[in-house]
């Protein structure tokens, strides 16, 4: 049942958090590690070996390991473009059955989240879809059952938009009363990604093929092998449903549901099903293992709350952060994400005392709904220790709650949507440790 | 008895939901026929808006904004009906083809909780148990108890639902799912695990009569087929309760 990262939680059942790959992948970790060797190999795979280096000395500009760039060719263009080589962002791969990857959160500026860094959340693996042999079949309580190629989806009018992906199990770690403090962002709450999806209206197709007036829920059906399957309110079509074929400018990524996805803007990650390949209209919900025995909220009046889509208002700070340090006092420019599928954010506080007193961060442009945001707050660090905290309000007056209201709320032992306050203790010798309230 | 329990909460589900935004919308219409997504379709508007540059600041600020109600915003207006997703008279496009019966028959395998979807065929716990030890057990452990991975069995005294009081509690099949018929169903889409969706149906009904008999709901020499699918009481069925987040300040 802890499937979805719960990693610090005594549930081990699922046991597919246990084995980490991906332990050496914090950005800060190992985006340093470039080697003088490397850099030497691909230089001389750009200009010849003919080079040898030449080294700046005492000039005040910098050590050089390679050659100057000011006195050898450039390298030339190629048809595909790569990362510098001197980048290294790492996805850290956990789970050992349906798989999950979470985003380098840490690393990453503005809101975009680059697509071959978008988290992951499979239940059972990624398929290998051939988009010529793709088709999408929408029936049920339509007037026409149809079957659509990717072409029949491209010919439609398209949408495009930039929107957050979270999984509702994001952040478990966090829900802790003892959380480790050595834990990053993308440890705490890297199933977050943003891209820009663009396809076609749900309203489009439920218009084109005649949906009928007394359907008020839809099946939604994978072509994985879990053959991924959520009931969905008609009502999220009519709204901001979409089909997803394109992310960040491409096609989607075979991670992300190549050749074409559901898009449910706002929602829990799991209800947007990837590989979509059937969607069958209803007067009623189906009760897919997914949605009532995993994918459900637990309250303390031994109840759980079914189909609770939307995703909450949230924020999380991505600098400063374990396992980075404060080398010395100074200015200190504090910045993350905050986020909520109920619509636009309506302002970030920070505080640096520990919720002592708070301050409002400015949000960066552009301020879209369904969207991440960035935040920014420019802090002095005066050296001593300090305990930084943010906190997201949105345009429903919605705040984002401490560890403690959510314990009261739903229980310590809910399951899904961990949007409590998180926080970073800073020492005076700079050293950072999660530390949410 | 169970189908009446478990009406009740389709019910709700179902009924509570038929007043969708799409009648919402068609009211405030108000003989204005206004094509339901175009909400959606403004809200891309100021997407494109801010993107433009130096125009960010309108998306922004204003609460209610974006998906809301995008007031005063780019409500399909100046960019013609390329802008609302509908065709200029409102014809459709004709993309796709129809979808025959065999077609929609060979990918419609879903269950629904009244047992619509369940196909002919039975199988014996007895049988379930063999093909349990063959093709679950290493997963799932021998008695449905013992992992290493989903834990299958297990019932919680009195059929309590403690699993937010008490972080210790695995949820199972007998203590959490709330249909049996979802059992058939995930059993036959996605089990197992190495060879998914590769069980013919009498095996189905034969395993989902083993987890039953795991988890005390069927006795040993038991036969289950669709009706016992239905029928089978699960003791987490009335535990769900829908959804009562709205966003506002309260903590829920």
């Amino acid at each position: 049942m802890n499937e979805e990262t719960r990693a610090d939680s005594k549930r081990t059942d699922d046991g597919s958090l246990e084995a980490r790959s991906g332990e050496s992948g914090s950005g800060a970790k190992e985006s340093g590690g470039v080697t003088r060797r490397a850099l030497i190999t691909g230089a001389a795979a750009v200009a010849g070996s003919a080079l040898t280096a030449s080294v700046a000395r005492g000039t005040g500009l910098g050590t050089r390991t390679s050659p100057d760039p000011t006195k050898v060719a450039g390298a030339r263009p190629d048809v595909v473009g790569s990362r510098s080589p001197y980048e290294t962002p790492r996805k850290f791969v956990t789970g050992s059955a349906g798989g999950v990857t979470q985003s380098p959160l840490q690393d990453l500026h503005g809101i975009l989240t680059p697509a071959d860094l978008h988290f992951e959340r499979h239940h059972h693996g990624i398929p290998d879809i051939d988009p010529a042999g793709y088709r999408l079949l929408v029936h049920g309580l339509v007037d026409r059952p149809t079957l659509f190629t990717l072409d029949d989806l491209k010919r439609f009018p398209q949408v495009s938009r930039l929107l957050f992906l979270e999984c509702s199990g994001n952040g478990g770690r966090a829900y802790t009363a003892s959380p480790n403090a050595e834990r990053s962002p993308q440890d705490i709450d890297g199933l977050l990604s943003t891209s820009e999806w663009s396809g076609v209206a749900l309203a489009t197709l439920f218009e084109e093929v005649g949906a009928h007036p007394e359907s008020t829920w839809f099946l939604a059906e994978g072509s994985d092998a879990a053959v991924m399957s959520r009931s969905i309110p008609v009502e999220k079509a009519w709204d901001d449903g979409m089909i997803a074929y394109g992310q960040n400018g491409e096609a989607i990524r075979p991670e992300q549901g190549y050749p074409a996805r559901l898009l449910l803007p706002g929602w829990e990650g799991n209800s947007s099903v990837k590989w979509v390949r059937r969607i069958e209209l209803s007067d009623r919900p189906f009760m897919f293992r997914d949605e009532t025995s995993k994918y459900t909220d637990p309250l303390p009046d031994e109840t759980a709350r079914i189909f609770s889509f939307v995703m909450d208002a949230k924020s999380l700070i991505t600098y400063p952060a374990y396992p980075r340090r404060l080398a010395e006092p100074g200015f200190v420019e504090i910045a993350g994400y905050a986020w909520t599928g109920r619509g636009l954010i309506d302002r970030v506080e920070v505080s640096t005392d520990g919720g002592g007193s708070w301050r409002e961060a400015a949000l960066q442009e552009p301020l879209l709904p369904k969207c991440t945001t960035r935040f920014r707050y420019g802090w002095e660090w005066d050296g001593s220790p300090a305990h930084l905290l943010s906190r997201a309000t949105d345009e429903t007056g919605y705040v984002q709650p401490t560890y403690s209201q959510m314990v009261a709320a739903r229980g310590p032992g809910t399951r899904y949507h961990y949007n409590g306050v998180r926080g970073w203790r800073v020492g005076s010798d700079g050293s950072i440790g999660f530390a949410p309230v | 008895m169970a189908p009446a329990r478990g009406a009740r909460m389709l019910a709700w589900l179902g009924a509570d939901r038929r007043l969708g935004l799409r009648d919402a919308m068609l009211a405030r219409g108000a003989g204005t026929p206004v094509w339901p997504g175009a909400k959606m379709i403004a809200v891309a508007g100021l997407l494109v808006l801010a993107g433009c540059g130096g125009a960010g600041d309108q998306s922004a600020g204003e609460p209610g904004a974006g998906d809301a109600a995008a007031p005063g915003s780019m409500t399909a207006t100046g960019e013609g009906d390329r802008q609302t997703g509908a065709r200029p008279g409102g014809a459709r496009f004709g993309f796709g083809t129809p979808a025959t019966a065999s077609q929609i028959a060979a990918w419609d395998i879903d269950i629904a909780p009244d047992g619509a979807g369940l196909p002919p065929g039975r199988g014996t716990v007895a049988e379930g148990l063999a093909l349990w030890d063959k093709l679950c057990l290493a997963c799932h452990g021998p008695t449905g108890r013992e992992g290493p991975f989903d834990v299958v069995a297990g019932r919680v005294p009195g059929d309590a639902f403690p699993f937010a009081n008490d972080p210790a509690v695995r949820s199972t099949v007998g203590n959490y799912w709330p249909y049996a018929t979802t059992l058939f169903d995930y059993t036959r889409r996605a089990m197992p695990f190495d060879a998914p969706g590769s069980l013919t149906d009498d095996e189905v009904y034969a395993l989902v009569a083993a987890m039953l008999f795991f988890n005390d709901l069927l006795p040993e020499d038991a036969v289950a087929d669709s009706a016992t699918v239905v029928d089978t009481m699960m003791p987490a069925r009335d535990r769900f309760v829908r959804d009562d987040r709205t966003g506002g300040p309260e903590t829920r």
